[in-house]
């Protein structure tokens, strides 16, 4: 049984931004609503603002399996629609996130979380990027600090002698001069 | 130090390798966690007398195979002739679970169909389809609004669960079966659950 550990804390801004977009989208949905001949009657009204953005947010954290890259928020999957009426349901029956959560993915495995939890499994997934970066950069910093030694070359005295005489324009050995 | 160019090479062939696996694998195959662990319970109203259930405890005792079919389902018929082929054999008994007859198929509009309305036209579709291309089911239930199917993990149709003397799932296959899968994957699992009775 691989041990879970809460995860996400940095993403809570982004969870932030999701329940805004949610309450937005929500609102238009809510104006949708009015009953009128193309009421669906498949999805029972929105009673409670509150429940349906409530869903509406939870919903976006949840993988849709038929499009693999949607949320169930956003499909239009008929398993999307079946799938957020179960969180609806057990939302209006009191279960909290966390039981839903597990409801999903002892169904349809971690794959239907947009956020994989942290289990041995996933070390590689969460943590092999910064363990790259931490190789690259000290792979860097080595190469750095030899290119410096190799740029610090020691000269003799004679050597800086004829460096001085090279760069006033003038031979200073005989035997290396042009015939 | 001459070797060095080879390092980018290397790298690249690494790069290469796993990427050229990754185009052997299915992202539609989502491996399901309910595999070795025990069946959903359900209850279910069946095709053939829709006044009596079929319940999971029914099965206790047997190797079977849970086939998830619905009459829309157009892979179904693809795989429906080696189900009937199968049943022919007698190597275990299948169960047919009729997914979402009704309202899952696209072109009915089943919202605010009331649900006694709803079942007579499932059992009407479903029986008239399996009359018209053979019946391998040693029974099918009716799961019209999908709900055993989310307690089964179904995200498309068929799906097959291979199911032990238990009750528990021991396998789980997405998409139609074939004679090549059956006889390479499934029949040496219901050999061996048969065998370890």
């Amino acid at each position: 049984m691989p041990v879970e550990f809460r995860t996400g804390a940095w993403l809570r801004p982004l969870r932030g931004l999701a329940v805004v977009v949610s309450l937005l989208v929500s609102g238009v949905a809510i104006a949708e609503s009015v009953p009128g001949p193309n009421a669906q009657s498949a999805m029972p009204a929105a009673e409670d603002a509150a429940l349906e953005a409530r869903v509406k947010a939870f919903a976006y954290n949840l993988r849709c399996l038929v499009c693999q890259n949607e949320t169930i928020a956003d499909s239009r999957a008929p398993l999307a629609l079946d799938l957020r009426e179960q969180v609806r349901e057990q939302f209006a029956a009191g279960k909290s996130e966390s039981e839903v959560r597990d409801f999903m993915v002892s169904r349809y495995g971690d794959f239907v979380l947009y956020s994989p939890p942290l289990k041995a499994s996933t070390l590689v997934l969460w943590f092999g990027p910064a363990l790259l970066l931490v190789a690259g950069g000290a792979w860097l910093a080595y190469r750095l600090r030899s290119r410096q030694r190799e740029q610090a070359p020691q000269l003799s005295d004679e050597e800086r002698e004829r460096a001085r005489a090279l760069l006033k324009g003038s031979q200073p050995n005989s035997e290396e001069s042009r015939t | 130090m001459k070797a060095k160019f080879l390092v980018p090479l290397a790298l690249f062939v690494l790069l290469a390798g796993f990427l050229a696996y990754g185009l052997t694998l299915n992202p539609r195959e989502v491996p399901s966690p309910l595999v070795d662990k025990p069946a959903p319970a359900f209850s279910l109203a069946r095709l053939d007398q829709p006044d009596q259930r079929l319940d999971l405890e029914q099965m206790r005792g047997k190797v079977w195979l849970l086939n998830v079919w619905a009459s829309w389902c157009v892979a179904c018929r693809q795989e429906h002739p080696f189900l009937v082929e199968l049943s022919r054999r007698d190597i275990v008994p299948i169960i047919g679970l009729n997914y979402k007859e009704v309202r899952g198929d696209g072109e009915i509009d089943a919202r605010g169909m009331a649900l006694d309305a709803e079942t007579a036209l499932a059992v009407q579709r479903a029986r008239g389809w399996l009359q018209a291309h053979g019946d391998p089911y040693t029974w099918s239930v009716l799961d019209i609004d999908g709900r055993v199917g989310i307690d089964y993990g179904v995200y498309g149709v068929p799906e097959t669960f291979l199911i032990d003397r238990n009750g528990v799932i021991r396998y789980k296959h997405i998409g139609p079966i074939h004679d090549a899968v059956f006889r390479d994957v499934l029949l040496p699992k219901i050999e061996e659950l048969t065998r370890a009775g």
